[in-house]
């Protein structure tokens, strides 16, 4: 029998036959190219009419001319073969190289490991399997909480150790150099705010409402919320990036077996600075806000300057100050609280990484949201 | 071929910025050789081979490939020489998001036609030489440094190379798989003709299989012609003797 490709062209071409030269012993001649580039045939057609009575696999390779893993990859396949149906293989016939490389193949035996099943599952399980996840997390941020927390214990004692370098650095990065995206966002905002406000003041000829409007707005609500979703997607991903590419360079098992604590060393500084610093972007934010208000207010709505400025200050007094910073300081913790938590969770590959940044983007928005709500509905109760 | 070097490193200088890791370099490997570059820590062994392989063009001088100067050729001839090259980092760079198998079968789906079950075949094959037959649904982050080196072995010889280029291959490797390790390289060269230019400071590798070798200075950033290691250790310039008998001369 022979079995060739159609278009074979002489040497350029793997050639195969098979003869039975025995009761017993089939001769499986290879020749022409038996190399990667070809399309090779499956070991399957040798033995798929292998007959009755076969036991042996002799080969011929006289006429071989080249061959690279293309051939050893079929003839250890073709090996497998003949073991499942107990055919000997004689390699005899074989070029020495190839017996070699056959051999060192099977000089280590294969591991036998559990298989992975990657069929697909049900959405049920799916569904399942996402919710037992979510609660396998939440004693995990618990836990990470309460690190922090006597982390802090540790800081207001004296005895944390971290570098106040890094505390310095950690400020620099997520304050000052945040600054012109806040500008940007909260100016905006603030404008967005002003027409929103102007357009139901202006039925009543109330427009100087809008300095109220947008002033206390800025201050107690948007300013900080805009600021804690910038930093959130600006700061908590390069923290849980940061973090994440330590835990797969093995740096924060270094710090744990040298006996310091990773949440003192890593976390604390990142938590101080965005808790320093996201009260002064919201301020910061805030005015902004107010400025790009009273623009819309004097350009569009014919709002005099000296109005909405005086309008301005009688609306705000010093709780709505200390409203909005207080959010900032909570959401600044939040998004590092985020940022943190993922990263030390980070596995150890750079997929995990990358997961690890969109985790604490997600988890920073949804922890900002809800704190939002919480804190409104309790100044609102608290008449403040 | 026109008779060229095989590859020839011709006044090669290497340096980051102002700083200048090795001048001056000049040297052949010839068809079936098993190349040694060897030198002590930071001596630029890693960057000698980004010049090598295409990924940092050198300060000055270039690398020529069967006479075809790398550094001044299109970018698609650039592409073709690298083609001709399988090479092994020093970390293993696999890719973490794919498994071992799929780690393997990508250069195999992107540069051959050959079929799914082919290329599986091929894979495990590949994966049984460096002694990891059964772990193909692994990842990367899954398996021990040792192991991950094998792997990125395995990955470096998928496509048969002509040239294999291998950063530290045994570092991080017990003896005995040491010794399989060597015993493959011999193997693929005498059986595949491959050329392998190997970065090693493994001093039972650099004797029991170098044919030729270089030794790249720390202190004058330059480099030793050493030719074969076994005749070095005996009767080669002092600094390198005093290197292979790991300071005993
Ligand atoms: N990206 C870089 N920028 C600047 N200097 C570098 C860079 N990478 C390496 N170096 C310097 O180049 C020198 C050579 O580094 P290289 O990695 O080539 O050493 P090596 O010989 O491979 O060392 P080893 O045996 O430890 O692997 C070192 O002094 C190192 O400090
Ligand atoms: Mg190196």
């Amino acid at each position: 029998m022979t079995i060739t490709r159609p278009q074979n062209s002489g040497e350029k071409q793997w050639r195969l036959d098979t003869r039975r030269i025995d009761d017993d012993l089939l001769e499986v001649s290879c020749g022409g190219r038996w190399c990667l580039d070809q399309d090779l045939p499956s070991a399957g057609v040798i033995l798929a009419e292998g007959g009755d009575g076969l036991r042996r696999l002799s080969f011929n390779t006289a006429q071989l001319s080249a061959w690279d893993s293309g051939f050893l990859a079929f003839l250890r396949a073709l090996l497998k073969l003949c073991a499942e149906r107990g055919l000997t293989l004689e390699q005899a016939g074989l070029p020495k190289g190839v017996r070699h490389l056959l051999a060192m193949a099977a000089a280590v035996p294969e591991q036998k490991v559990a298989r992975r099943s990657s069929v697909g599952q049900s959405l049920f399980f799916q569904v399942g399997a996402a919710t037992v996840e979510f609660f396998r997390g939440a004693p995990e941020m618990l836990h990470f909480l309460g690190e922090i927390t006597l982390s802090l214990g540790r800081l207001f004692s004296g005895r944390a150790r971290f570098r106040l370098s890094d505390l310095w650095w950690e400020i620099e990065e997520v304050g000052p150099r945040a600054l012109a995206i806040v500008s940007v966002i909260s100016f905006l905002v603030g404008l967005i705010l002003a027409y929103l406000g102007a357009d139901q003041l202006r039925l009543v000829g109330a427009q100087i409402f809008i300095a109220d409007l947008v002033a206390i707005g800025m201050v107690r609500e948007v300013g900080a919320l805009m600021t804690g979703i910038i930093i959130a997607g600006r700061t908590g991903a390069a923290f849980a990036a940061q973090l994440g590419t330590m835990q797969v360079n093995e740096e924060i098992d270094a710090f744990k077996t040298l006996g310091i604590s990773p949440v003192d060393f890593l976390v604390l500084p990142r938590m101080l600075a965005l808790m320093l610093m996201v009260p002064l972007l919201t301020l910061y934010a805030a005015f902004v806000g107010m400025l790009a208000g009273m623009l819309v207010s004097t350009t569009i709505f014919d709002v005099g300057m000296f109005e909405y400025y005086t309008e301005t200050l009688r609306a705000l007094d010093v709780t709505h100050f200390l409203v909005g910073l207080s959010k900032g300081s909570v959401y600044g913790g939040m998004v590092a609280y985020a940022g943190c938590l993922r990263g030390m969770q980070c596995g150890r590959s750079a997929e995990s990484v990358g997961k690890a940044a969109t985790s604490a983007v997600v988890t920073a928005i949804l922890l900002i949201t809800i704190s939002a709500s919480l804190m409104t509905i309790i100044f609102y109760r608290l008449g403040i | 071929m026109n008779g060229a070097p095989h590859i020839e490193i011709r006044d090669l200088t290497m340096a980051y910025g102002e700083f200048v890791i090795q001048r001056d370099l000049n040297f052949v490997v010839n068809k079936g050789d098993i190349f040694v570059i060897m030198g002590g820590n930071g001596c630029g062994k890693t960057t000698l081979m980004r010049a090598l392989i295409g990924l940092q063009r050198p300060a000055r001088g270039t690398v020529f490939y069967g006479g075809e100067d790398f550094w001044s050729v299109e970018p698609d001839i650039q592409a073709r020489l690298k083609r001709r090259l399988g090479i092994m980092f020093q970390g293993g760079a696999l890719w973490s998001s794919l498994t071992l198998a799929e780690n393997i079968a990508l250069p195999l789906k992107e540069y051959t036609a050959l079929s799914a079950p082919r290329i599986a075949e091929i894979v495990s094959f590949k994966l049984a030489l460096v002694g990891l037959g059964g772990f193909e649904d692994f990842y990367p982050a899954e398996l021990s440094g040792g192991m991950k080196k094998r792997a990125g072995l395995a990955r470096a010889m998928a496509l048969d190379p002509d040239i294999l280029v291998i950063d530290e291959p045994s570092s991080g490797l017990d003896p005995l798989t040491a010794r399989r390790l060597d015993d493959l390289i011999l193997e693929l060269r005498d059986s595949l003709e491959t050329t392998i230019v190997v970065i090693t400071h493994e001093l039972a590798s650099i004797l029991g299989i170098g044919t030729n070798s270089v030794f790249l200075d720390t202190e004058t950033h330059t480099m030793i012609n050493t030719g074969n290691p076994k005749e070095a250790v005996a009767s080669g310039d002092p600094k390198v003797r005093h290197f292979l008998t790991r300071g005993a001369e």
